[in-house]
C-alpha cells in the first residue's frame, strides 16, 4: 500500500509534540505504512519510535518555503502517498498549501479527527472557530491534511530506527530568504501547543494586573493567554490572544479569570479538556462552559491559587 | 508601486452560526456580513505604501452579488480600484479559489499581492500561500511588519514564541496577520469618493477558466454541525478565597491531573 507521508519538525534534535503527534495520527488511519519527512538524520530514531517506517532527510537547513517545498515535493514523487499529514505549526501552515498548489491536490486544514474509508481521507475541522464543526472529504491524492495542535495524543510504538532515505541536493534560488530570528519574550511559552493556559480578561481592570495571570501560569507551568477586549486594549500582545480573530486552542486545562466570555472567545477556547473559570459576576457567559466556575474575587483568589499550587508543587 | 488586496466577505465574529437544510452549508438568511477582519489589516497596509510611494490599490473579491459591499467598504477606506468575480464561492475548495484569484491577478499590474492570514470562519489560511505557488512568487505568511525596499520586501512572520524576518523579492505574496497595522474607518469624504468608483466584473469564463475545475473539486463539504452544547458544570461560591482555591486546586489535581 502507498501509505502517509508526514512531514516532521525537530526541536533540539528531537521531534517535536506536535511532529510526533502528527505521526501517531498517520499510524492510526491503517491507510499503509507511515513514513516521516525531515531536514535532520537524527530525527531517524524518533521518528521509528512513533511509528515510521522511512525517513526522507534532505539535508537543506532551516525552514524556508521555496526550499521545503522543493524536498518534500521530491519525498511526495518517491513514495507516491495516498495521504500527506503535516503538523500544523506556523511552518507545517505554511509548506501545506504551497505543495498543495504544486501537486494540484487539496488540503484539510487544522483537523481534529481523520478517518480513511474507501481511498477517501475524511476529516473533521472546527470552522468559525470552533462554533461549528465541517466534516470534510479530500478525494485527491495525495490527499494532504494539517492537524490541530493536542488534538491527537502522540504514542510510542516502540519501533526501530526509521530507514533513512536521502533526497538528492537542491538547486533552486529561494525568492524569500531568513535574514534574522527575533526571540521578543523570552520564557514565555506559545498558546498554540500549551497543556494548561491560564488567561486574563478584562475583569483584570488594567495592564498590570496581567502580573497575576503571568505568576499563575509560571507556578503551574502554563502559558498566558488573554481575551480580545484585554488586546485590543494594549495590556498584552496579540501573540496571547484566544479566540476567533486569535488563537483557537484545545490545551487539557484552561483557566479562565475575570474572562466574561464572549462568543468569539468562548469559540476559541470551549474545546478545552477541562475549564475553570473565575469571575465575579455569576451570570457571565463563560461559566456555561466552565467544567469549574468560581463566583468570587479573582483578585483575592487567582493570588491564593498561586500560593496552593507553589505548595502542591514543592510538598 | 502597486498592490492587490484579495478580499473575502464573511459572517460577522459576533454573529450565531445556524446551519442551513442539507446540513451541509451556514444559514446565511439574517447573517450580516463583514470583510475577512484580517484582510482590514492587508488592506491598511497597502494603503500605506500607495500613500508613501504612489500607485494603485486595486481590490479583487470572489463570491456572490453581496460582496460588492464589502468591495465598495474597502474602496471608501482608500483602495483605487476593485475587481469583483462572481460566483458561488461556498462551493469552491481554497485551491479552486486560489486558482480564480491567481488568473484574475495575471491580469491586473501589481508589485504586491497582499490577503489576510486566514477568511475568518472557514479558517482554512489556505488561499495566499496557493495563490503564491501558482503565479511563481516568494510568499511571507502571518505577517506582523512589512517594509517596501527597492524590488524587495521585508517582513516580519510570526512562528511559535518567535517573529522571522524574511526577505523576499518582487512581485510577492504577504498575507497579514493582526498587529501589522492600525486598521483606519472610512472618512465621509472617502465614501463619497467611493462611490464614484467603478466595479469591473468578470466570470470565471471571463478569465479562462472552467467551473470543472474550481467548483465542487479535491476538498468538499460532506457535513456541517454545531458542536454539543454544553449545560456548564458546578458552579461554587467563591466569598472566601483561600477555600476556593483549595477547591480549584483539587480540580486540576484529581479531574485534570495537570500536576
Amino acid at each position: 500500500m502507498p501509505g502517509v507521508l508526514v512531514f516532521t519538525e525537530t526541536k533540539d534534535g528531537k521531534l517535536t509534540k506536535t511532529s510526533r503527534e502528527a505521526l501517531s495520527a498517520a499510524r492510526k488511519l491503517g491507510a499503509g505504512d507511515v513514513a516521516a519527512f525531515s531536514n535532520e538524520r537524527g530525527a531517524a530514531d524518533d521518528a521509528g519510535r512513533y511509528g515510521a517506517k522511512k525517513l526522507f532527510v534532505a539535508s537543506i537547513g532551516p525552514y524556508s518555503t521555496e526550499t521545503y517545498a522543493a524536498a518534500l515535493e521530491q519525498a511526495v514523487a518517491k513514495m507516491q502517498p495516498s495521504i500527506l499529514l503535516l503538523g500544523g505549526t506556523s511552518n507545517g501552515r505554511d509548506l501545506a498549501p504551497r505543495i498543495a498548489a504544486r501537486l494540484n491536490v487539496g488540503v484539510a486544514s487544522d483537523v481534529d479527527r481523520l478517518e480513511w474509508t474507501n481511498g477517501k481521507l475524511r476529516a473533521r475541522r472546527p470552522v468559525y472557530s470552533g462554533k461549528a464543526f465541517a466534516t470534510v472529504e479530500v478525494s485527491s491524492t495525495p490527499a494532504i491534511a494539517t492537524t490541530r495542535p493536542n488534538a491527537f495524543p502522540a504514542e510510542e510504538v516502540g519501533g526501530g530506527p526509521a530507514e533513512v532515505v536521502e533526497i538528492a541536493a537542491l538547486s533552486i534560488q529561494p525568492k524569500a530568504k531568513l535574514i534574522e530570528t527575533k526571540i521578543p519574550e523570552a520564557g514565555e511559552l506559545t498558546i498554540a501547543e500549551a497543556d494548561i493556559i491560564v488567561s486574563g480578561g478584562r475583569g483584570l481592570k488594567e495592564a498590570a494586573n496581567f502580573s497575576l495571570i503571568r505568576d499563575l501560569a509560571h507556578a503551574i507551568g502554563g502559558s498566558v493567554g488573554a481575551s480580545r477586549a484585554t488586546v485590543d486594549a494594549g495590556w498584552i500582545d496579540h501573540q496571547h490572544q484566544v479566540g476567533q480573530t486569535g488563537r483557537v486552542v484545545s490545551p487539557n486545562l484552561y483557566i479562565a479569570a475575570g474572562v466574561s466570555g464572549a462568543i468569539q472567545h468562548l469559540a476559541g477556547m470551549s474545546s478545552s479538556k477541562h475549564i475553570v473559570a473565575i469571575n465575579r459576576d455569576p451570570e457571565a457567559p463563560i461559566f456555561r462552559v466552565a467544567d469549574l466556575g468560581v463566583v468570587g474575587d479573582l483578585f483575592k483568589i487567582v493570588p491564593a491559587l498561586t500560593e496552593e499550587v507553589k505548595k502542591a508543587k514543592t510538598g | 508601486m502597486n498592490s492587490i488586496v484579495c478580499v473575502a466577505q464573511v459572517p460577522d465574529t459576533e454573529a450565531r452560526i445556524k446551519i442551513a437544510a442539507g446540513n451541509r452549508r451556514v444559514d446565511e438568511s439574517g447573517l450580516k456580513f463583514i470583510v475577512s477582519p484580517y484582510d482590514e489589516f492587508a488592506l491598511e497596509g497597502a494603503i500605506r505604501i500607495k500613500e508613501a510611494k504612489g500607485g494603485d490599490v486595486t481590490l479583487i473579491g470572489f463570491g456572490p452579488d453581496r460582496v460588492q459591499t464589502a468591495l465598495r467598504e474597502c474602496l471608501a477606506r482608500g483602495a483605487t480600484k476593485a475587481l469583483h468575480i462572481k460566483g458561488e464561492v461556498v462551493e469552491a475548495d481554497s485551491l479552486g479559489i486560489a486558482k480564480v484569484l491567481a488568473a484574475a491577478i495575471k491580469t491586473l499590474p501589481h508589485d504586491l499581492v497582499l490577503f489576510g492570514k486566514q477568511g475568518v470562519g472557514t479558517d482554512n489560511s489556505l488561499v495566499g500561500p496557493m495563490v503564491a505557488e501558482l503565479l511563481g512568487y516568494p510568499q511571507v505568511n502571518v505577517v506582523t511588519h512589512l517594509e517596501v525596499g527597492d524590488g524587495k520586501i521585508t517582513a516580519h512572520r510570526e512562528i511559535e514564541g518567535a517573529e522571522e524576518a524574511i526577505e523576499a523579492s518582487l512581485p510577492a505574496v504577504v498575507t497579514a496577520q493582526k498587529g501589522l497595522n492600525e486598521v483606519r474607518f472610512a472618512s465621509l469624504k472617502g465614501i463619497m469618493a467611493a462611490k464614484k468608483i467603478p466595479i469591473d466584473t468578470k466570470t470565471i469564463s471571463d478569465l479562462g477558466l472552467r467551473d470543472s475545475d474550481i467548483f465542487n473539486q479535491r476538498v468538499t463539504v460532506v457535513s456541517l454541525e454545531l458542536p454539543a452544547e454544553k449545560s456548564g458544570g458546578r458552579k461554587i461560591d467563591g466569598s472566601d478565597p483561600a477555600a476556593a482555591a483549595k477547591e480549584i486546586l483539587k480540580y486540576i489535581r484529581e479531574e485534570a491531573k495537570a500536576l
